[in-house]
């Protein structure tokens, strides 16, 4: 008879929690925009659109603050890790998954389970005392958008490789079944059975990798140079929008600080409408079982 | 030090999350210890936390808690009482200076820094104009070996930037950079691993790193040698205050630290920290 009383308790408990964490939430994107309206009204929405270029200044009329060339900056390094962690990824999961023997699968899906536990300012320094020299010995400065992509593929395909891990174990069993019943090779079973199966369900990790790669701020900041321009090669330095909170916030008043809280409300936006997109897919997967 | 002070209101916070709420009545008796707080720069907070360790070692009932976060939170955090004491590394704008006492804590110099393998061995100041301008950028152009030249600008709000471009007589805009840096750790490991590079930096922090064995050389300012006796001597061109910054009539504790903080007690501290005490 204890056993209903237990339940409420957690019930009310577990409730409570899922409260706190939504309004933690609210709260923060309820704090990005009273912070940033100062910014919004001094400045305008239409100036970070349409000035010459980031000088920003405690006073709104004095400084520049166009925050378009770290929109591209961050789309570029997101879309370069992506294209670089998405097949990487995909392909370690259908290695562990359908190719490698059972111990080997177990060990390395260990090791990738480590590579996502490394934090990200390790990858950061590691990039710039190893890989930025590397990148100046081909093309000076060597902070740049590559070294940014590099090391934000690297810190991605983890995520990439054990969600479409996921998703391939939970193509049903009776598809596989039903394929090696018509004597189908194990690659014509992973091309044209396990991978439309799994598609919805790998789209998702590629986006919430996408969503993490958005919002990576050390190992970016480190790497990357962060001049403020669109860059015209793989070789120039970028910043990103996240790189641009981190350099400036610890110095900025005023309006600057404010520009920087706008900042981080476009950086959510893109996050957000990254997550809701998996989410929408993510659902589709549900309704389609 | 910071970490420590972080840490222990997130256990607690994560504690009274999972007995979900409820009051927390089983409160440490810290009647008798008081603690202060100072949050600001972080080319400051290096000095105050060794100031701090010394201090709590003579008073015990007192506890120091130094965080960084830059000079504008150290003005911000002192004004509104977040921090007991703010810590800057430039000095105060007119219009922040109203509701708060300075107090010089010790002074640095910044400098222009290259990589240890670098010939050159001194830039006039039209140079180093040219060079943040864009026009020079090969090192043969100023009497080095050729190669690119990897010009560093710091992050747009850092102290060394208004004293730098004040210095150049240029506005932060001129400023043609192929790379930016933040923090001072950034700025010199980038100079480090890279022959062609030129970035200005805290005088005290390149020679904390110079002495580690990092392959960097300060290059002297109009004839002056940038270290630690030029600064102190008065000498060296672009010095700045470390300043402590308390809301007028700081209680007891409070007064007593910055007492402390502001006396010839401190100054071995001062100097190990490659920085230099100030006129008193």
């Amino acid at each position: 008879m204890s056993r209903p009383l237990a339940d409420r308790w957690l019930t009310g408990i577990l409730g409570a929690g899922a409260v706190l964490a939504g309004l933690v939430v609210l709260l923060i994107v309820a704090f990005l925009t009273i912070e940033s309206i100062p910014a919004l009204r001094e400045i305008g929405p239409g100036r970070f659109i349409t000035d010459v270029s980031w000088h920003p200044d405690r006073d709104a009329t004095r400084g520049t603050f166009l925050l378009l060339p770290m929109v591209a900056g961050t789309g570029a390094l997101a879309l370069g890790a992506l294209l670089l962690a998405a097949p990487a990824g995909v392909v370690s999961a259908v290695f562990c998954r359908f190719y490698a023997p059972a111990p080997v699968a177990r060990a390395y899906r260990r090791l990738v389970e480590l590579l996502a536990g490394i934090p990200s300012v390790v990858y950061g320094f590691w990039g710039l005392v190893t890989l930025v020299p590397l990148l100046r010995s081909i093309e000076p400065p060597g902070q740049s958008l590559l070294a940014g992509i590099l090391v934000l593929a690297l810190m991605i395909l983890p995520t990439v490789a054990l969600l479409a891990d996921s998703a391939l174990r939970s193509v049903p069993r009776s598809l596989l079944d039903a394929a090696a019943a018509l004597g189908m090779e194990r690659w014509a079973m992973v091309r044209g059975v396990v991978l439309p199966a799994a598609a919805q369900g790998i789209t998702t990790g590629v986006l919430l990798a996408a969503a993490r790669a958005v919002g990576e701020t050390m190992a970016v900041l480190m790497v990357c140079g962060n001049v403020v321009q669109v860059p015209s090669s793989l070789f120039e330095p970028v910043r990103s929008l996240t790189a641009n909170i981190a350099l400036e916030m610890a110095y900025a008043t005023l309006d600057h600080r404010s520009a920087l809280f706008v900042t981080g409300l476009v950086l959510m936006a893109a996050v957000a409408s990254l997550t809701l997109v998996a989410a929408r897919i993510g659902g589709g997967e549900l309704r389609h079982e | 030090m910071a970490a420590r002070g972080r840490i222990l209101p997130a256990l607690v916070l994560a504690a009274s999350l999972v007995a979900c709420g409820g009051p927390d009545s089983a409160q440490a008796p810290e009647t008798e210890v008081r603690k202060i707080v100072l949050t600001g720069s972080s080319t400051v907070a290096p000095l105050l936390s060794e100031i701090a360790k010394r201090y709590e070692a003579r008073r015990p009932a007192v506890r120091i808690d130094v965080q960084t976060g830059g000079s504008s939170r150290g003005i911000a955090d002192s004004r509104s009482g977040v921090a007991d004491l703010g810590m800057s590394s430039r000095p105060l704008e007119p219009d922040e200076a109203a509701d708060l006492e300075e107090h010089a804590v010790a002074v640095d110099g910044v400098g222009f820094v290259v990589h240890a393998s670098n010939e050159v061995a001194a830039l006039d100041d039209s140079q180093l104009l040219g060079i943040y301008r864009g026009e020079i950028d090969d090192w043969s152009e100023v009497g080095g070996e050729p190669g690119p030249i990897t010009v560093i600008h710091r992050a747009d709000g850092r102290s060394e930037v208004d004293l730098v471009t004040e210095y150049l007589g240029i506005e932060p805009r001129e400023i043609r950079a192929d790379l930016i840096s933040g923090e001072n750790q950034h700025a010199l490991k980038s100079v480090a691993g890279d022959p062609g590079a030129i970035v200005y930096v805290s005088v005290g922090a390149a020679e904390r790193e110079a002495a580690t064995g990092a392959p960097i050389r300060l290059l002297p300012l109009r004839g002056v040698p940038a270290n630690a006796e030029e600064v102190a001597a008065g000498r060296f061109p672009l010095a700045r205050p470390l300043v402590l910054l308390a809301r007028p009539g700081p209680d007891d504790t409070v007064a007593a630290f910055l007492d402390f903080a502001l006396s010839s007690e401190v100054d071995d501290l001062i100097t190990s920290l490659a920085y230099v005490p100030p006129a008193r």
